[in-house]
């Protein structure tokens, strides 16, 4: 199914967000996530359904003012 | 010595991490200044990337406090959003709230901002509102639960210091009480020691450092301002006035043709 990852169309085969970042290559890196717009916090994210058209947004530390 | 909810900080500056030239300058500024607190962001990262974690490790070697944002959200939700998933990513519950209302001057969205900080309050958030000196709003945001402001000196990357002091003497007079922390827009360490003259309790500033020629020496010279400021104020400076008053005593001049 279609999913967007930070705002890119990615397929994908797995339904729940924690199998989705693995899917995605994400692996164990040091993440958080939104699902269409909802905070999904680690601990929920196996538990998180994902269905097409969803948009994940994947962030991580980085700079700021 | 001011607490920000219940955190006494060695020091009243707090810095940016954003825009320097390099991470060793940026571990140096903070090395150089001791700044206490630094600022972070969250963005989107791509699969495969460890950015986030060697930044991540960067900053917990600083060995001070962070202080996420939620810069470049323009709606509360947006802004929540952001806030809870720094609140996971660095292991802190302080948010410097940025809701965005206008895009050239970067002003925040006052009802936005409200609303955001209402709903991160409840949740048991910290907030650090980027406000304006607006006294109104500064009513409604401590109603809201915030227990510290963050008035901006001028919009955020300008560097032209404390563009209304009126309008930053009124909100600092208005609220005694409440740890104040300017934030944006100061671009000389001038301006900073005018800032902690008028009573404010520490500073936040990132791009007159990181854009300067040399922003380990110009971290250190903010350092020098906000403490000459602090130390000024706090000696209780004399009231001016217009007339001219001889410093040097007249009585015992000599009376020469």
């Amino acid at each position: 199914m279609k999913i967007s990852i930070n705002g890119v169309a990615k397929d994908i085969t797995s339904t729940n967000l924690a199998a989705v970042l693995h899917e995605a290559g994400y692996g164990d890196a040091r993440v958080a996530t939104a699902v269409n717009g909802h905070f999904v916090p680690v601990g929920q994210r196996a538990s998180c359904p994902i269905e097409a058209g969803d948009q994940l947004e994947i962030v991580a530390p980085r700079q700021g003012g | 010595m001011t607490a920000f909810y219940g955190v006494e900080l060695p020091t009243a500056f707090m810095l940016g991490t954003a825009q320097y030239p390099s991470p060793a300058i940026l571990g140096a500024a903070f090395c150089e200044s001791a700044a206490s607190v630094a600022t972070v962001s969250v963005r989107r990262e791509a699969a495969g990337a460890q950015a986030g974690e060697g930044f991540w490790r960067l900053v917990r070697d600083l060995g001070v406090h962070v202080l996420p944002n939620t810069a470049g959200c323009y709606s509360p939700s947006e802004a929540i959003t952001t806030a809870k998933m720094a609140r996971e990513l660095f292991e802190t519950d302080w948010i410097k709230l940025e809701v965005i209302g206008h895009s050239d001057s970067l002003q925040p969205d006052p009802f936005g901002l409200v609303e955001a900080a209402a709903s991160l309050c409840r949740d048991g958030f910290k907030v650090f509102p980027y406000t304006t000196e607006d006294l109104v709003l500064a009513d409604r945001l401590l109603d809201a639960g915030c227990e510290v402001l963050m008035p901006w000196g001028a919009p955020i990357g300008t560097g032209l210091g404390l563009v209304n002091p009126y309008g930053l003497r009124s909100l600092r007079a208005q609220y005694p009480d409440v740890p104040m922390v300017i934030d944006a827009g100061l671009g000389l360490p001038s301006q900073a020691a005018q800032a902690m003259e008028m009573g404010f309790d520490a500073l936040l500033l990132n791009t007159a450092v990181a854009k300067a020629g040399d922003p380990v020496a110009m971290a250190v010279a903010f350092a020098k301002a906000i403490e000459a400021g602090k130390l000024a104020r706090n000696a209780d400076p004399m009231a001016p006035c217009d007339m001219a008053a001889p410093s040097t005593p007249l009585i015992g001049k000599a009376f020469l043709q």
